[in-house]
C-alpha cells in the first residue's frame, strides 16, 4: 500500500534529483535553467517577501471575479435556451457566431477600451467563462427527467418559481462540473492575459524574472502556479464529491 | 434538413442580423464613441481594404501556418507518447500521474522560460504552441488506450501479435475518438498559443496585426482582425468535425 502510494512521487524525484546533480557536476550558468535547490531558495525568498502572495492575490482576484461575471452571464443564459427551445434555436447562429472568438483575441479590444489592470482582464476572463458554462448548463437544463417539468406544469409554479425549485436544483450537479470546468479556464486566461500585456499579477511576475534573467524566480513562478492550478482543481474536485456525492462525477468525461 | 428545421435556421439569421443592425445603429448614434466601436460597415470596409491592398492574407497565412505546425508537431509527438505510456502498464503506473499535475496548468506560463531559452523568435513560438497542444492529446490517448475492451487484448494475445501490431491494429484504432477530442481540443490551444506568442515576439500574424491596430487606435482595422480570428477558430473546429465523421464512419456503423 504504501509502495503504490509512492510510486507515482518516484518519477519527479528522481528528475529532481538528477537535475540537481547534473546542476551541481557542470557548476550550471544559465539564463533559462537553475537548480531545484536555487529553485526552491527563491521561491521561499519569493513567499517571505511577499511578492508572491501579493501577485497571487491580483491574479485569483481578477480570475474569481471574471469567473462569477462569466458563469452568472453562462447560467442565466444556459438555462434560458435550456428551458425554451425555441429561444435557443433562434440564437444558434448568433452564438456559434461569437463563440469560437479565441478570448485572448478581444485583448486588444479590451486594451484600448478600459487600459490596463483589473477590468481589462476580469472582461477577458468572464468572456472566456461565459461558454462552457452556457452550453453545458443548456444541455443539463434539457436532459432534466420531463415528469419534473411536468408536475411543475400541473402545480401551476410560475416561471421563477419553476426555476428555483425544479430546474436549478436538478441541473445543479452538472452545472457545477461546468463551474469547475470555468474556474480552470478562469485561472488559465488570466494567467495568459498577464503574460501578454497586463503588468499585474502571478503572469507578469514571471515575465519580470525572465527580463531580470533570474532563472531560479522564473522557474519558481512557474512552480508556483503550477502549484495553484493544481490546488484549485484538487479543491473543486473535493468539493463537488462533498456536495454531490461519487454520483456528479458520473457524466464528467476527464 | 427538414423545412421546419431549414426555417428555425432562418429565423436564426435573421435574429443575428438584427443584432448585427442593432451594432450599427449604436455605432452611427455614437452611443459609444467610435475610437473604441467601428460599426459594422467600417469593419467590414476595413477587411476588404485589408485583403485587397494590405497585408491581411500575409498575417492571415502567418497565423494559420503557426497553428498548423505546431499543432501537427503537438499531434505526431502526442500520440506517440501517450502510446508509448498508454501501452505499457508500468509506465501507465509511474508517468501518469505526474501529467494529471501538469493537466491544470496553465500552459502560457511555459512562455517565458521558452524566451529565455530561445529568444523572441520563430522557434520559441512553434515550441510553446507544440507543448501547449501536447498535454490534452498525450493524456486523450492514454486514457483511450486505457479504455480498451480487454477481450481485445485477449484475442491478441493468442493471435500472438507483437506490442507494435497490437497498438497499430487494435489499441490505436479503438483509442480513436478519444484521441480525436483531445486533437480538437489542442486545435483551440493552439490557435491562443499562436495569438499570444505574436503578440509577444511580433512574428507575422494576426496577434501582431491586432495589437499593432490597438496601438494605433485603428479600431476597424482592429475588429477585421478579431472577426478572422473567430473565423479560423470556427472554420477549423468545422474541418476537425468533419475528419472525425470521415475517420470514426465505420464505428458507428459497427454498432
Amino acid at each position: 500500500m504504501s509502495l503504490d502510494r509512492a510510486r507515482p512521487l518516484l518519477l519527479p524525484l528522481a528528475l529532481t534529483l538528477a537535475f540537481e546533480l547534473w546542476a551541481r557536476l557542470t557548476h550550471l550558468q544559465s539564463d533559462s535553467l537553475a537548480p531545484p535547490s536555487a529553485i526552491l531558495a527563491a521561491l521561499a525568498a519569493a513567499l517571505a517577501d511577499l511578492s508572491i502572495p501579493i501577485a497571487t492575490r491580483d491574479t485569483l482576484f481578477a480570475a474569481f471575479a471574471g469567473l462569477a461575471i462569466g458563469s452568472a452571464i453562462g447560467l442565466s443564459l444556459g438555462i434560458a435556451f435550456g428551458i425554451s427551445r425555441p429561444l435557443d434555436r433562434l440564437m444558434e447562429v448568433t452564438v456559434e457566431a461569437i463563440r469560437p472568438i479565441p478570448s485572448i483575441a478581444l485583448l486588444p479590444i479590451a486594451l484600448i477600451a478600459l487600459g490596463f489592470g483589473y477590468r481589462m482582464e476580469i472582461v477577458i476572463v468572464a468572456f472566456a467563462c461565459v461558454w462552457p458554462m452556457l452550453i453545458l448548463t443548456r444541455s443539463a437544463v434539457r436532459s432534466i427527467e420531463p415528469r419534473l417539468m411536468e408536475m411543475s406544469r400541473a402545480l401551476r409554479l410560475s416561471a421563477p418559481q419553476r426555476i428555483a425549485k425544479i430546474v436549478i436544483p436538478a441541473a445543479l450537479p452538472r452545472i457545477f462540473v461546468a463551474f469547475r470546468l470555468s474556474a480552470g479556464i478562469a485561472l488559465i486566461v488570466a494567467v495568459t492575459v498577464e503574460i501578454a500585456i497586463n503588468p499585474i499579477g502571478l503572469g507578469a511576475g514571471i515575465m519580470l524574472a525572465q527580463q531580470a534573467l533570474r532563472a531560479d524566480l522564473m522557474l519558481a513562478y512557474l512552480l508556483w502556479i503550477g502549484v495553484i492550478g493544481y490546488a484549485l482543481n484538487i479543491l473543486l474536485i473535493a468539493a463537488q464529491r462533498r456536495l454531490f456525492g461519487r454520483a456528479a462525477l458520473a457524466g464528467d468525461n476527464p | 434538413m427538414n423545412r421546419a428545421a431549414i426555417l428555425w435556421r432562418v429565423a436564426s439569421i435573421l435574429v443575428a442580423a438584427g443584432l448585427i443592425a442593432a451594432w450599427q445603429l449604436a455605432a452611427n448614434l455614437r452611443l459609444v464613441s467610435p475610437v473604441f466601436l467601428p460599426g459594422p460597415d467600417r469593419a467590414w470596409a476595413a477587411l476588404v481594404r485589408g485583403f485587397s491592398s494590405g497585408d491581411l492574407a500575409g498575417k492571415l497565412i502567418g497565423t494559420l501556418e503557426h497553428m498548423a505546425y505546431g499543432w501537427l508537431a503537438a499531434s505526431i509527438a502526442g500520440i506517440a507518447l501517450g502510446a508509448l505510456i498508454g501501452s505499457s502498464k508500468m509506465m501507465r503506473a509511474y508517468v501518469a500521474p505526474s501529467l494529471e499535475f501538469l493537466r491544470p496548468l496553465p500552459v502560457s506560463a511555459i512562455i517565458p522560460v521558452a524566451i529565455a531559452m530561445l529568444g523572441l523568435t520563430r522557434g520559441m513560438a512553434l515550441f510553446v504552441i507544440a507543448f501547449g497542444a501536447i498535454w490534452p492529446i498525450v493524456l486523450a490517448t492514454i486514457h483511450g488506450f486505457a479504455a480498451v475492451e480487454p477481450r481485445l487484448y485477449e484475442v491478441a494475445r493468442s493471435l500472438q501479435m507483437s506490442r507494435a501490431a497490437i497498438i497499430g491494429k487494435i489499441a490505436l484504432p479503438s483509442a480513436l475518438p478519444d484521441i480525436l477530442a483531445g486533437m480538437r481540443l489542442s486545435l483551440t490551444v493552439a490557435l491562443i498559443l499562436s495569438v499570444v506568442c505574436e503578440i509577444l515576439a511580433g512574428l507575422d500574424g494576426l496577434g501582431q496585426w491586432v495589437l499593432l491596430s490597438a496601438r494605433a487606435f485603428r479600431s476597424a482595422d482592429l475588429f477585421a482582425g478579431v472577426i478572422l480570428l473567430g473565423a479560423t477558430g470556427y472554420l477549423t473546429s468545422i474541418a476537425m468535425s468533419l475528419v472525425e465523421q470521415r475517420l470514426l464512419a465505420w464505428q458507428t456503423a459497427a454498432r
